[in-house]
C-alpha cells in the first residue's frame, strides 16, 4: 500500500491497464481502433449497403487516407479529411476518449472533441498517402467480426480473475 | 468473521513477496543482455526456491540468463519458480481466510492436470513469450507484440484452447496500447509478470478437467463478471448440496465467450446469458437441481443445461447466513495456485461503512475491510452508493498487494423505507428495470449491426 487508498500500481496484479472502450452506436462507423501507430477504421457507406470506407489517419504526421473496401478511392479524400475520416475520429473519441485519441495521434487540440482533434491535424496540412494500409485494416475488421462467431465455453477460465471489471470512466 | 485475522502478518510472506518483485524488475529490463543488478535479481528468485525440487533448473536458468545464452527451457525454469512462490503465498494465504471464516478446505489436493494437446501452436507461443523475456517490458515494440497475432487466432477456436487464448488475448492487447516500452512512465511489473508466467505454464499444462459429477441443489450466492476488451466470464458463485447427504460444497459455474470490443456492459450478459441457465436463477432467486453435472476437483461445474433444472425458490442471503458457513471450500490444482486466484465467498453484516471519496471499508469487529466497490460490473443495480449504505453483504474476499478487500456480490439495504437485496448481477439473466432495458435495446442494436456486415462481408 503506498498510500493507504489501494494497491501501488506496479506490485498489483489487477492493475488496470486499458480504460474499458465506451458503448455507441455502431451503424455509421461500425469499426475503430487504435493500432499500427494510426487511428483506423471502417465507415458504412451512406448509399450502398454492400459497401464500406476504409479510412485511416497516421499519428504524428496525420498522413491520411480513405478508399472503398473494393480499393477504390473516395472522392471525398481529395487534399483534405474526407466526411469517413471526420465521421472516424468523432466515433473513436466516443469508444477511447477524447484524450486517449488525442494523445495516441500526437495532437494537443484545446478540448478534446472529434472536431477539435481533426481540426488540429488539419492545420498542419498533412498529406494524402496511399491505400497500402487499407487491406490490412480490412482484414483487422473481418477479423474483429469474426470473435461473434466464435463458440462459448463453460469450462473455467481462471486466468480471467486478473481481468477485472472497472466502473471507472474514461 | 475474524477480521482481526486479515490485517495479521503472515510469517514467511513479505520474503516471498520480494524475491517475486525481484525477478519481476529483471524481467521489466529484458533477459537478452542482462546487467549484473539484473542477475543478482534473479538469483533472489532462484534463492527463494533452493529448497525445492526447482532448484537446479532454476539455477542453471539464472547461469544461461548470465551468460546471454537462455533458450525457452530456461524461461520456463523462471516462470515455474515465480509460480512456485507466488503457490506457496496462496497457500499460505488461503490457510489464513479459513482460520477467519472459520471453514475448512476440503482434504482433497486437486490432482494433477492433463496435458496440454495442439503442440505446434503452443510451441508458438512459448517462442513468442521468450522473445517476450529477452526484449523486456522496456524492450516491446509494435512488432514483437503484433507477432501474437496469429497464434492467438489460431487458438480462439477450439475450446479445449480458450484458457490460454482468452489470455493472450487480453495480455497482447495490454501490450500493444503500451508500445514503445521504452516511452512508459512506469510499468505494470506485477501484472505483466503474472500473466507472463500464467501464459508460459499453461503451453505446458492445460488445467484441470472434470473428475466427478455432481448431483444434488445448487443454491447460488451471487455473480462475478471478468472482461477484458475481446473476452468476458460470469462465474456463479453458489453453495452445493449433494443429494447423498454428503456436507456441502461451496462450487462454481462458468461461462465465457470471446467477443469484439464494442460489445460491452448489458451486451456482455447477452452473450453469456444462452450458455448458463444458473445466471437466470440468481435474478430470479431460484435454486437449481443437477443430475450428473460435471465437476472438476477445483470445485467448477462444467455447466451443460441437460444436467440441470429450476428448482424451489432460494434466497442468496439465506443461503449465505445458514449454509455458506458449513460449506467446505475447494482446492486449486497446485499450477493454478496465486493470490490473485483467491475469491473466497463471505458473508459480513453488523459493519460500520466508512466513506473516503471513492473509497469504502467496512469496519467489522473493530477491523477495517477496504471494500472493491469497482469490480462491481456497470450492467447491474448494484453500486457504491448501495453499497455504503447496505446492513449486510455477500462479497468474495480478494487478496492484492498485502491487503485484504472485499468485492460485494449483493447487499441488504434500504430503498424507500423498504429492506431490499440488490445483487451486482440481476441482470445477469436479463432485467425489467428501466435502466437495464434501455441498455440492453442499445446493446442488441451493436450487436445487430455487427451481424449485419459480418453477414454481407465475411462470407464473400
Ligand atoms: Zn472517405
Amino acid at each position: 500500500m503506498s498510500d493507504g487508498r489501494g494497491p501501488d500500481w506496479e506490485r498489483s496484479s489487477t492493475a488496470r491497464v486499458l480504460p474499458p472502450a465506451r458503448p455507441r452506436k455502431l451503424a455509421k462507423v461500425p469499426f475503430v481502433e487504435l493500432a499500427d501507430g494510426r487511428l483506423q477504421g471502417v465507415v458504412s457507406s451512406g448509399s450502398d449497403i454492400g459497401r464500406v470506407y476504409v479510412s485511416s489517419v497516421e499519428a504524428g504526421s496525420h498522413t491520411f487516407a480513405c478508399s472503398t473496401n473494393n480499393n477504390r478511392p473516395c472522392g471525398g479524400a481529395r487534399g483534405m479529411f474526407c466526411n469517413h475520416i471526420l465521421a472516424m475520429v468523432n466515433e473513436a473519441v466516443l469508444q477511447y476518449g477524447g484524450e486517449r485519441v488525442a494523445r495516441y495521434l500526437k495532437v494537443e487540440p484545446d478540448e478534446p472533441t472529434g472536431q477539435a482533434i481533426a481540426r488540429d491535424m488539419m492545420s498542419t496540412r498533412p498529406s494524402q498517402g496511399d491505400s497500402a494500409a487499407a487491406a490490412t485494416v480490412f482484414s483487422q475488421f473481418l477479423r474483429h467480426l469474426a470473435y461473434l462467431e466464435l463458440p462459448p465455453t463453460t469450462a473455467p477460465l481462471p486466468e480471467m480473475q486478473w481481468f477485472p471489471p472497472t466502473r471507472a470512466v474514461v | 468473521m475474524r477480521a482481526d485475522l486479515l490485517d495479521e502478518a503472515i510469517p514467511g510472506l513479505d520474503e516471498a513477496m520480494a524475491a517475486v518483485d525481484a525477478g519481476d524488475q529483471a524481467l521489466v529490463a529484458g533477459l537478452l543482455r542482462p546487467q549484473p543488478a539484473q542477475v543478482a535479481a534473479l538469483t533472489e528468485l532462484a534463492d527463494a526456491v533452493a529448497a525445492t525440487p526447482l532448484a537446479g533448473r532454476v539455477a542453471e536458468a539464472v547461469e544461461k540468463v548470465a551468460a546471454g545464452a537462455a533458450s525457452e527451457d530456461h524461461f520456463v525454469a523462471i516462470a515455474a519458480a515465480r509460480t512456485a512462490l507466488l503457490g506457496s503465498v496462496h497457500d499460505a494465504l488461503t490457510a489464513r481466510v479459513e482460520e477467519a471464516t472459520g471453514r475448512s478446505g476440503d482434504a482433497g489436493i486437486a490432482s494433477a492436470a492433463r496435458e496440454a494437446r495442439s503442440p505446434n501452436v503452443l510451441a508458438a507461443a512459448r517462442s513468442w513469450l521468450s522473445d517476450l523475456a529477452r526484449a523486456g517490458w522496456r524492450g516491446i515494440d509494435h512488432d514483437l507484440v503484433s507477432g501474437a497475432g496469429q497464434v492467438i487466432s489460431a487458438m480462439l477456436p477450439d475450446p479445449a484452447l480458450r484458457r490460454l487464448a482468452a489470455l493472450l488475448d487480453g495480455f497482447a492487447a495490454e501490450l500493444a496500447a503500451s508500445c514503445p516500452g521504452a516511452a512508459l512512465d512506469r510499468v505494470p511489473a506485477r501484472r505483466w509478470g503474472d500473466l507472463w508466467s500464467r501464459a508460459m505454464m499453461l503451453t505446458l499444462s492445460a488445467g484441470a478437467v472434470p473428475a466427478g459429477t455432481a448431483t444434488g441443489r445448487v443454491l447460488p450466492l451471487g455473480v462475478d463478471l471478468h472482461e477484458h476488451a475481446t473476452a468476458a466470464q460470469a462465474q456463479v458463485h453458489a453453495v452445493f448440496e449433494p443429494s447423498d447427504g454428503g456436507p456441502p460444497r461451496l462450487v462454481r459455474a462458468s461461462v465465457s465467450v470471446p467477443k469484439p470490443d464494442t460489445v460491452l456492459g448489458a451486451g456482455i450478459w447477452q452473450l453469456l446469458r444462452p450458455h448458463l441457465s444458473l445466471l437466470a436463477a440468481v435474478g430470479d432467486g431460484r435454486s437449481m437441481d443437477l443430475d450428473g453435472m460435471p465437476v472438476t476437483e477445483e470445485g467448477d461445474l462444467v455447466w451443460d443445461d441437460e444436467h440441470a433444472r429450476p428448482g424451489a425458490a432460494a434466497d442468496a442471503f439465506a443461503t449465505a447466513r445458514v449454509a455458506l458457513a458449513t460449506a467446505t471450500a475447494p482446492v486449486p490444482a497446485p499450477l493454478d495456485r496465486h493470490p490473485a486466484r483467491i475469491a473466497v465467498p463471505v458473508f459480513l453484516e453488523g459493519y460500520t461503512v466508512d466513506k473516503d471519496g471513492d473509497a469504502l471499508t467496512f469496519t467489522v469487529a473493530g477491523h477495517r475491510l477496504p471494500v472493491d466497490t469497482d469490480r462491481v460490473p456497470s450492467a447491474g443495480p448494484l453500486t457504491p452508493e448501495a453499497v455504503a449504505a447496505s446492513g449486510a453483504c455477500i462479497g468474495l474476499l480478494r487478496w492484492d498487494d498485502g491487503t485484504f478487500t472485499v468485492q460485494p456480490l449483493a447487499v441488504e439495504t434500504t430503498i424507500k423505507k423498504k429492506a431490499v437485496a440488490v445483487h451486482a448481477g440481476a441482470w445477469a439473466g436479463g432485467t425489467t428495470d428501466k435502466n437495464g432495458v434501455k441498455a440492453e435495446k442499445a446493446a442488441t442494436d451493436a450487436v445487430t449491426v455487427l451481424r449485419e456486415r459480418a453477414g454481407r462481408l465475411l462470407r464473400k
